[in-house]
This record gives C-alpha cells, structure tokens and sequence, in this order.
C-alpha cells in the first residue's frame, strides 16, 4: 500500500473540507431529485462518521435538525399559501380568503395538489441538503480553524469572528445560569419581563468577560507586530473586501441553481483573484508569524477533487437538461435516477478513505483494536 | 527588574494605592498580601501597564519593568518582558486548543515558526501538558486550565511572571499543581514571580519577599516571616505560631511540625469533644441518586442525609460532582435513578417535580458566582425584591441582612461590592425566607480570612437555630473550622462520609494544616488546640 493512499493521522487542510463541502452543497442545489438528494446526505454523514475528530462538536446533528424543520415550513407554506406549480389531484380543500384582485397569485387557503405539495417537499429537501452539507464540513473542520487561513490583512476581523464564535455559546451558557439562578429565588414563569429580567445581568457578565478577554488579548501582544505604511493598509483591505465580496456573490451564484451560470462562475473567479492579490499585498507587510500551519499534500487535493467533481457533474448535466435533474412535476412519476449522476455524487464518499485519519480517532481505534486482539487471544 | 517609584493610583479622584516605592530583584517569588478590595489587583496591574492604559485611572510615581517605563510604554509592548495571567483562565483564552493558545502571544510577537514550535513543545513538558495538548480547552479541568493559562504567557519567554489569585478556583491537589510548576520556574529559570493569593496557607511557604497591602498602603519588601508576624491575614499555621509564641514563625507544615514535638506530647490523650449525635429525622435526603449531565453519569448511586443542626462539607477534586450534588436537591437537575426528597417529613416534595416556590421554602441555595441571583441595581431595591419574591413582610431580607453584615449602604450597586458583601447580599436574600436546608456551593472563593470568620460564625449560629447545611467546598480549612460531618466524592460517588475529625485529621489531601502539624491529633483548628491545652492542664 503506498503511504499516500494511508498517510499519518493528522487533520487535514481545512480548506480541502471546506472545498469538499461547498462542492456537495453545489451538487445539491443543482437537482431537485429527491433520491440525488439523500444520496448526497448519505454521502456527507458517512464522511462524517469516518472522519469526524473525536470531541469536536457535530455540527451535522444540529444542521439536519434545521433541514427538517425547512422542510416541514415548506409544506406549510406551500399548503396555505400555494406553491407556483397548479396540479390535478387535489388532496385537501381548504377553506380559502378571499382576497381583492390587485394581489393576484397570492393566495391564502384553497385547495392543496399532491404535485405542489411534493414539490414543495423536493424544494425543502434541497435546502436541507444544503445545510447537511454545510453541517458536515463545520463537523469535519470547524469554521475557526479555516479562520487561521483568512489573509494577514483581514487578521482583525478574524479575530473579532473568533471571539463572536467564543461569545454566543458563552452567552447561551450565561443565558441557563442566570435562568437557574432566578429559580433559586422562586421564578419560575417564562414571560417577556422575565425574559427582560434575565437579559440585563446575562449582558453586564458577557461584557465583562469580554474585557478580561481584551485584558488577556493586549498583555499577550496583539497588534503590537503590525507596522505597516498607511497606504499599504489602505490598498490591501479595500482590495480584500473587493475579494470577499466577489467570493461570496460567486458563492451565491453558484448555489443559487436559477442564476445563470455566467454571473456564478466569473465573479467566483474574479472574487478568488482579489481576494489571494489581497493577501499577497498584506502578507509581505505583516511581521506576525503562524504556528504550524496544516501541508496542502496529496490528500488534500484528492479530497478538494472529490467536491468538485460532483459539482462539476450536476452543472453539467443541469445545463445540457438531462433526465432525472429536476423531476417531472405534473402529472407526477417516479423520478428517474441516472447511474452517471449517481457514480458522481458517489465520487464525494471517497473523501472518507483519502483523508488521513485525525489523531484522537486513530488512537482510539488502535486502543480498541488491540483491546479486541487480547480479548481474541485471552479466549 | 521591577521598581516602584513612589507610586500612588486614583481612580476618579479616589486613591486605590499609596505610597508603593518598593524594588522586585529578579528570581525572587513575591506575594502579595492583603484583605478583599485593598488594592492587590491594582499593583499587580501597573506592573505591565494595564493599569492606567487599560482601566484608566491616574497613576502618579513612576513604575519600571526591565529598564522600560509603563508610561511610555503600553502592555503589549511589554508583552516580551511580563506575562500576565488573570484570575479567570477561562476568560483569557483567545484560541480554542492548548496548543494555538500556547502559540497564540508568540504569533503576535512575530516569533519564527521554528523557535515557536520548539517553544510549544518545552512549555508542554515543563507544566504537564502534553497529555492534552490537542485538546479543546473548554473540556480541561480547573486545573489544566489554570496551568495553559500560566503557560500561555510562558511560551512567549517573558522574564515576569505576574498571577492573580492562580489558585481561588482549584482544589488543594490542582492547587498545589500549580504552585509546584510555579516553584520550578522560580528555581529552575530563575524567573520573577510576583502573586496575589487569599489562601496563605497554600502559598506562603513558597514566597521569597512578601508585600502587605493594608487599605492602598504597601508595604515595605519583608521577608515572609516578619510580614506574618503583624499581618492581619495569616493562614492557621501561622496562627497556631503565634499563640505558641514562636519564634521565628514556622511558614511550613514542615517546619511547624518540627517545632510542635512537645505540644503533642503535652495533649497527648486529651479527649476531643465529640459531636453530639442528632436525633432529628432528616430534612433532606437522597437514596441512589444517579444524575447525568451531557450523556455522562455524573452523580453514581449517592445517599446522603442531612439533619437539622448539621453542617456538612462537600469535598473533592474538580468535577466530581459537588455543585451537581446541590443543583439536585434544589431540583436543577432531574435524577435518573434514586430519590431526593426536601423539607420536614410532614411537607416533603420531591424537588425536580416541585415549582421553585415551594422549594425556596424547604432549600435555599448560594450559587458559585453570587452575583448571579442578584438582578437589581441596589442593594436597597435588592431586599425589597426578594420580600416580594418571598412574600415576606416587608424589611425582612433587610432585617436579615444587617445581622449578616451590618452597615451596607442602600444606594450601593451590587457589582460595586467586595466579595464578602456580595456572598452576604445572596446570602440574606435565600435566608430570608428561612429554608430548612441552606446549601453553599464554593462560599469562600475570593473570601480573605476576616470575611471568612464572619461566614464560619454566621454558619455555625444557623446550624444552632437549626438549619441544615451543606457546604461544597474545595477550602479544607474552613471544613476544619465549620463542618460537623465532611463527605468526600470521587467520579459521583460517596468515598468517605463521617465527623469532619474522623475525615480530614487522617486525610494527606484533604487535612488542614493544624491536624498536619499534630498529627496523630485529631485536632483541626487552632482554636481546637486551645481548648485542648485547657483541658489538658
């Protein structure tokens, strides 16, 4: 077996996960077939089950979580509000508003189609397969750790994201102590003066804390290094948010399946360029050193390939109008699944055998494996 | 290293310190002494500057780190000279991993990526981390995280080292962790320590110099010994010096023992009192309570009874589950398994099914933080708030609160209160409405020893009017001077429970520093002792 194919344990390169990610979640946004679709979750949730770095936070749970719940309001809406798709097999009749003739569309109550509502699931599974995708990469590799990457002149707002990151789960946590607490006195109701109650001590220790944190940050050095000519400073922050923004238009574009590609794919690219201009310009200026930074190796660029080609695909097959991309609406039918799409979007589950192993997970699986040997040899 | 130069600070006019006109010599452990609010956080600091740059305020004098003055110069640019670890680690952490929050001050002072790994891995090894170097740092123990704390600031190589209070939130073994790899870069580097700590007890044998603050007034330098002598703060081994009048003053169990051959020879078979054994049915129980939090079983199967009159102590390392011990028998957390019932027989409930209302009356209980249970912005409005919470007469809290701790000012914030009269704030409050039980969880976290006498006397007129207490605390000495019964836990479950004597005279971990001195005595309290030579001649 070549070492490649098994490298060490170590985590791999944020970015390729992110890329790995987004190519899934580009795949998804490009179909409306519900079993593309699943596949594509299983897809990502098996990664995540191979590959997930012990104790770090799963997301993916949470993200489902909030799929199902799009979904769920999907159907609502679609049901009372009725979707654009007119079908023929009605299945509920609702008692419907009338509503003056300048709204006309719009519609409140009346009667729900099987075909709009299935629609309406297939809409709602596809904003949910987005969101498991992005579960699975803040599962794989948590947002923070990309934050190390963002270019040297972007570094404040990295870390001003850092510390929000820090902040709100600190604020949850504050949030129950303090409910806790008013329980010690006798409260117990769940108003909005409660709520209110609650709301004032819960900000003065989050402020607080937020001052010891500056205390810690500016007795560690920060900001002391950066010494850079003003006109450098000026240069390389416009030209960064000229590229985040770039990247996050061509981000929406390619997400956004409606959207011509011309509009996704250009300003991705153009976005990507400002954005590494940016960070060359600042980089060279900037005196702060990193600590370990992740190798960009064979496994990464596998992993990073085993994102893209899915999108690639579904892109493809989405502009040339192959069978089974978007279901036949009316009258409905089984959706058909085409082996290509499906081999395509299978290629995303190699990712579970290129990535290395992360360390804890390989020591806790070496740790059973050996416990199995001597209980194989002690019986 | 650091010199003092007539230094004096006010904040908005009002002088916090005066007079600090003192030299720290390089390689010298100095500790900071003095009651709650006397100005200890405020030297410590000026010494990186972040007093004035950072919390304002007026600093007259002039303060001197290697040669660089603070005026001229802001913390970070002192980062290289002083590191600095506040009281809270957990509020100090930038990153969210050992290793980046190691790495994190030398990023920022542009330290090559060579030199940064090497540093990374020798702070690892010289405080004990490497076991957890990838771990997240919110899953660490109060112990571990104190230690990254420290050695964040280490890794970046500062020559100073300044610490607040290390120590307030661990129990005596992650205590004495700490202060050992503190020890070690004293002796070992040659590093300047300079510490503020309330427990004498656990870091006085450690200092080299020690500075007394008394009101904003510093001292001069002392040599600890000295400084014991006149200090109005002192831990019992110093006390029980005194009263023998020794001198000098023994700093160390070690030292003190040496001394005390002829005292326990001399008390040798004096009968101890022995705590009168309670009759009355419990007021609060638990049998084969399993409780989880996040999945884990934290609780295992803990039976336990407390009677009126009694005052037990909680005890056990960090995360052993004390605080979830008491969250349960004021129905916070709902158990698993097993039972837990409040109140007198006639009224018991079970309090995980019972509305707050009804539990408030049975078991009132102190959080770990007390300002967590106070919401208003007075201590006025604060009494009335909880007489109508209670529906009590009103100035009943009031009533009760001035025989806590008399003379509180009404129009005072909460957050502008010392430490000590925050807890008897909190304290009045849940008191108020006469809960049978009376649970505190960490009562003397940042308690100097005054403020602790006055909790022990108001503890032990409580248990006499007969409520029941239950303490959980990492602070051995005050289970000495308080508790009647000490339970200790380990991973959720009962591993000792008996008279405080029986478990903390025999105990290496839990014993305060009289039963060390006099052991095989089971004496626990220079008070104790006292009465014991009565006895005895």
């Amino acid at each position: 077996m070549s070492p490649a194919l098994h490298p060490l344990p170590r985590l791999l390169h944020p970015a390729a996960w992110w890329l790995w990610g987004v190519g899934l979640a580009v795949a998804a946004s490009r179909t409306l077939n519900p079993f593309l679709l699943l596949l594509i979750v299983a897809v990502a949730t098996w990664v995540v089950l191979e590959r997930r770095e012990l104790g770090s936070s799963n997301a993916l749970v949470a993200f489902l979580v909030i799929g199902l719940v799009a979904i769920g309001l999907r159907i609502v809406m679609v049901t009372l509000l009725g979707g654009g798709v007119t079908g023929r097999v009605v299945l509920v009749r609702l008692p419907e508003v009338p509503l003056p003739d300048w709204t006309s569309g719009v519609r409140i109550g009346g009667p729900v189609t099987l075909e709009g509502t299935l629609f309406a699931v297939y809409q709602g599974l596809q904003l949910a397969t987005i969101l498991a995708c992005l579960g699975a990469v803040n599962a794989l590799a948590s947002p923070r750790r990309l934050l190390r990457y963002v270019p040297a002149t972007l570094y404040e707002i990295g870390t001003a994201v850092v510390v929000a990151l820090t902040f709100a789960p600190q604020l949850v946590e504050d949030a129950q102590r303090v409910r806790t607490a008013r329980r010690l006195r006798g409260h117990s109701s769940r108003s909005l003066a409660e709520l209110g109650r609650i709301a004032v001590p819960v900000l003065v220790g989050a402020l607080e804390r937020s001052l010891d944190l500056a205390a810690s940050m500016e007795s560690r050095g920060y900001g002391r290094a950066v010494r850079r000519t003003a006109r450098s400073t000026r240069l390389a922050g416009v030209l960064t948010l000229v590229g985040v923004g770039g990247v996050v238009v061509g981000l929406y574009g390619l997400l956004d399946g409606t959207s011509p590609l011309l509009l996704g794919m250009p300003t991705l690219a153009l976005g990507v360029a400002c954005a590494a201009a940016a960070l060359l310009v600042g980089a060279r200026r900037d005196p702060r050193t990193h600590y370990r930074r992740d190798p960009w190796g064979l496994s990464e660029w596998l992993v990073a390939a085993a994102g893209v080609v899915p999108a690639v695909v579904m892109i493809v097959a989405g502009t040339r109008h192959w069978d089974g991309i978007v279901p036949q609406q009316v009258p409905v039918e089984l959706p058909a699944v085409p082996l290509v799409l499906v081999a395509a979007i299978l290629v995303g589950a190699t990712a579970a055998w290129t990535a290395p192993v992360p360390p804890l997970l390989a020591r806790s699986r070496v740790a059973r494996t050996t416990s199995a040997q001597r209980e194989l040899v002690a019986s | 290293m650091i010199v003092f130069d007539d230094v004096s600070i006010a904040y908005d006019e009002q002088p916090v310190l005066t007079g600090a006109d003192v030299v720290l010599e390089e390689g010298e452990l100095t500790l900071v002494v003095g009651p709650t609010g006397s100005g200890k956080s405020t030297l410590l600091r000026a010494i990186n500057g972040l007093v004035p740059h950072f919390s304002g305020g007026t600093l007259h004098g002039k303060v001197t780190v290697d040669g660089r003055d603070t005026r001229t110069h802001r913390p970070r640019d002192l980062a290289d000279v002083v590191g600095f670890v506040l009281q809270d680690p957990v509020a100090s952490f930038v990153t969210d991993t050992v290793e980046e929050e190691l790495a994190y001050g030398m990023e920022a002072l542009g330290v090559d990526a060579t030199a940064m790994r090497r540093r990374v891995e020798e702070t690892l090894d010289l405080l004990g981390l490497a076991d957890v170097r990838s771990r997240p740092l919110r899953s660490l123990s109060g112990g571990q995280q104190q230690r990254v704390a420290i050695g964040a600031v280490l890794a970046s190589g500062p020559r100073i080292l300044v610490l607040d209070e290390p120590t307030s939130a661990l129990d005596p073994v992650a205590a004495e962790d700490v202060l050992a790899s503190l020890h070690r870069l004293v002796h070992d580097l040659g590093l300047t320590v300079v510490v503020a700590e309330h427990r004498l007890e656990r870091v006085i044998h450690h200092a080299d110099r020690v500075l007394l603050i008394q009101d904003g007034r510093v001292s001069a330098l002392l040599d600890p010994a000295e400084a014991m002598v006149a200090s109005t703060i002192y831990p019992p081994v110093i006390g029980l010096g005194r009263h023998l009048g020794w001198s000098p003053l023994p700093l160390s169990v070690r030292d003190a023992r040496r001394r005390a051959g002829d005292l326990r020879a001399s008390l040798e078979g004096v009968a101890t009192a022995v705590a009168p054994t309670l009759a009355a049915a419990p007021v609060a129980t638990a049998a084969g309570l399993v409780v989880r939090r996040g999945g884990e079983p934290v609780l295992r199967g803990i039976d336990l009874a407390v009677r009126p009159g009694e005052v037990v102590a909680v005890m056990g390392r960090n995360g052993a589950g004390k605080s979830t011990l008491l969250g349960s028998l004021v129905g916070q957390h709902a158990p698993v398994a097993g039972s837990v019932r409040i109140g007198h027989a006639d009224h018991e409930i079970d309090p995980a099914r019972a509305r707050p209302a009804e539990i408030v009356r049975r078991a009132g209980m102190v959080p770990q933080d007390p300002i967590s249970i106070l919401y208003t912005d007075s201590v006025d409005e604060e009494c009335r708030a909880a007489d109508r919470d209670f529906r009590l007469p009103a100035g009943t809290t009031r009533a009760v609160l001035d025989r806590i701790a008399p003379g509180l000012d009404d129009d005072q914030h909460p957050r502008e209160l010392s430490e000590g009269q925050r807890l008897s704030l909190a304290l009045s409050l849940i008191l108020a409405s006469e809960p049978e039980v009376v649970l505190l969880d960490e009562p003397t976290r940042g308690l100097d020893y005054q403020a602790k006498r006055r909790l022990v006397g108001l503890l032990r007129d409580l248990a006499g009017r007969g409520h029941a207490i239950l303490l959980a605390t990492h602070d051995v000495e005050l289970a000495a001077e308080v508790a009647t019964r000490v339970m200790v836990l380990a991973e959720g479950e009962v591993v000792a429970d008996g008279p405080a004597a029986d478990v903390l005279a025999g105990s290496p971990a839990y014993a305060p520093q009289v039963a060390k001195i006099l052991h095989p005595l089971r004496l626990l309290t220079v008070d104790e002792v006292v009465a014991a030579e009565g006895a005895a001649s």
